[in-house]
């Protein structure tokens, strides 16, 4: 064979094996997908209860995915807008009786603003300094949720209880049912979303940030305001997200979102897999079952079963789910 | 295109640049005119990258001025420097190392092409044409620089002289007037090296690109320039034709200095 040849044949090997991946990726987020849409009516209203918790959590991964997997931005500090996704809703509705619905696009764009304010200053921080300017911010949420100022609309420490929506229409649907596929709805449309947004130009400017900051100013790309939309876009997933998640658990208060929460997203991001955004799912999923099957093991020691079980989970794909399953697949196509 | 533009299409006055105590450029001033390859060589610390990086606006010169198309280039941030049609490329690799060679052309074609988060996010409907037309950038790029058979790999495992094209397919793909290469020859052996000039010439001839070329490597500079510039110790020491700076007393004693 001629060089050219060789070359010809490997590009049409390289595009037979990208055909092949990108069906087999079709049929499993069918196959998941699927799964998703019909596990609520096999189980129990607590079980769809937390298995919605985990779509929330995924809701909340995927943006804190978009800002460190990425754009190359670390966060130790995205429960804090979690808890103001989740204040929004809880106040909207409690004080202003606003339907849920509404609550979820107005925490989404308070995050937005929260999230993009935060990310203006942010922008001379970097690597390990960012991870502890975002952790100050985490440890002062709950601290400012309980400021007697704002009692009259946070509840102070005794948070805000809100009601549970009923299925509308007269659907078939239990309250947990309702909620469940509601949430399912709003997570795959914002998953739609960023998916567009990676696969596009201003997705790739984001991931050229994060790859080389110099290269990425030299091809023209504003690093400022990407890197501080980028802040807010992540902020307003989670955001929603905490909104959910106050609509579903009924209640909030200070002490849900403390520093343990912003750790646990991270540890949900790099499960799933850094900078793959489906992984968000094993990620929510690990964050809502993990702990409950290290208390099963062991009541005592339950969080050092949490630990071991971490620990294993990296050794076994330090690179996350999303890893694991690019090997996988990578192995199972080219044969 | 090349009527309207004014000459010279480049012009350096007397630009200064310190790092410390260092003076990595101390008045360096040239101009370059549309349509020619000017070769800047020098000894090794000489300020040619530093120069390099105050054209693309990286670091800001102390004094002096960048005229382009007859406008100060001194008032645009780094991030505008594409749009206003100046593309490089580094001499240390620069390549987006997550991202397949597609995307990372892609990327170079940000400043040829617009769009916002809001609009990707939702996939409106001018999202779809603007992509089309980036790739329509990208895949003619990909045919020029013959990197069809990489297109869909990712950047990071690929050979050094593979990358060193990726770039400059990167760089064309913002369409540039003037074309900033930063040791294009590093790394690549005899035959890449005759390729690369044959290379240069054309872009320059079939694309009207001017460019400003910095090379270690004294033939293919010698062989391709209009114009060579020499820096020596941030000084400009000698300018004119590849023949005339050859025989420039001042550039043989930087240069054998430099070797003993
Ligand atoms: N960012 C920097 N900080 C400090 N000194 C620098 C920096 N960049 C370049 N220099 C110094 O400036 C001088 C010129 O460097 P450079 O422009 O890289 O030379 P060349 O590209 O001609 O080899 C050298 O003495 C180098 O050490
Ligand atoms: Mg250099």
């Amino acid at each position: 064979m001629t060089v050219q040849q060789e070359e010809v044949s490997a590009v049409e090997a390289r595009q037979e094996q990208q055909a092949r991946s990108v069906s087999a990726a079709t049929i499993s987020s069918l196959v998941v997908l699927a799964a998703l849409v019909l596990c609520p009516f096999f189980i129990s209203g607590f079980q769809t209860f937390q298995l919605n918790l985990m779509l929330i959590y995924a809701i909340a991964i995927m943006g804190l995915n978009l800002l460190t997997g990425f754009n190359g931005q670390f966060s130790l500090g995205h429960g804090a807008f979690y808890a103001i996704g989740a204040y929004t809703a809880a106040i909207l509705i409690d004080t202003f009786g606003v339907s849920y619905v509404w609550t979820l696009p107005a925490a989404g764009v308070i995050c937005f603003v929260s999230g993009f304010l935060f990310g203006l200053p942010a922008l001379r921080l970097e690597g390990v300094y960012l991870a502890l300017a975002t952790f100050a911010l985490a440890v002062a949420t709950p601290q400012m949720l309980k400021l007697s100022i704002l009692e009259h609309w946070t509840g102070g420490v005794q948070g805000i209880v809100i009601r549970k929506p009923k299925a509308p229409f007269d659907l078939p649907l239990s309250q947990d049912q309702w909620l469940y596929f509601f949430t399912l709805f709003v997570g795959l449309l914002l998953y739609w979303a960023a998916r567009n947004m990676v696969k596009s130009r201003s997705g790739r400017a984001i991931m050229a940030i994060r790859d080389n900051p110099l290269a990425a100013r030299s091809m023209g790309v504003n690093v400022a305001l990407y890197k501080s939309l980028t802040f807010g876009v992540s902020a307003l997933f989670t955001g929603i997200a905490g909104a959910l998640g106050a609509i579903v658990i009924q209640f909030v208060a200070p002490d849900s979102f403390t520093f343990v929460l912003s750790v646990a997203l991270l540890v949900g991001l790099v499960v799933g897999g850094v900078g793959w955004l489906p992984g968000a799912i094993v990620g929510g999923a690990f964050i809502v079952f993990v702990p409950n099957i290290a208390e099963e093991i062991s009541k005592g020691l339950s969080g050092a079963m949490y630990g071991l079980m971490l620990i294993l989970l990296i050794y076994v794909m330090p690179t996350g789910a999303g890893g694991l399953i690019r090997t996988v697949t990578d192995r199972l196509t080219r044969r | 295109m090349s009527a309207a533009a004014p000459d010279p299409l480049l012009s350096v006055r007397d630009i200064a640049v310190q790092f410390g105590g260092i003076k990595a450029l101390d008045g360096i001033s040239f101009d370059m005119k549309q349509g020619q390859i000017l070769g800047l060589i020098g000894p090794n610390g000489a300020g040619k990258t530093t120069l390099f990086n105050c054209l693309s606006r990286l670091y800001t010169p102390s004094s002096g001025d960048i005229l382009f198309k007859g406008s100060t280039l001194l008032d645009r941030p780094a991030h505008r420097i594409a749009e206003a049609g100046i593309g490089r490329t580094f001499q240390n690799l620069a390549t987006f190392k997550n991202l397949t060679v597609r995307d990372n052309i892609r990327i170079g074609a940000h400043s040829a092409s617009s769009s916002d988060m809001a609009s990707d996010a939702l996939r409106l409907p001018w999202v779809g044409r603007n992509e089309a037309r980036i790739d329509e950038i990208v895949d003619e790029l990909i045919d020029y620089l013959e990197i069809g058979a990489v297109a869909d790999m990712p950047v990071a495992g690929l050979p050094f002289g593979t990358l060193k094209r990726v770039e400059l397919a990167r760089a064309l793909a913002s369409q540039p007037t003037l074309l900033l290469l930063d040791e294009p020859a590093g790394g690549l052996n005899h035959d890449e090296i005759t390729e690369l000039g044959e290379r240069i010439k054309k872009i320059r001839d079939e694309r009207n690109v001017t460019v400003l070329l910095v090379e270690h490597h004294m033939n293919l500079v010698m062989a391709i320039s209009d114009v060579v510039v020499v820096l020596n110790f941030g000084r400009k020491i000698s300018e004119g034709t590849p023949e005339a700076v050859q025989a420039d007393p001042e550039v043989i004693r930087a240069y054998l200095g430099d070797a003993a």
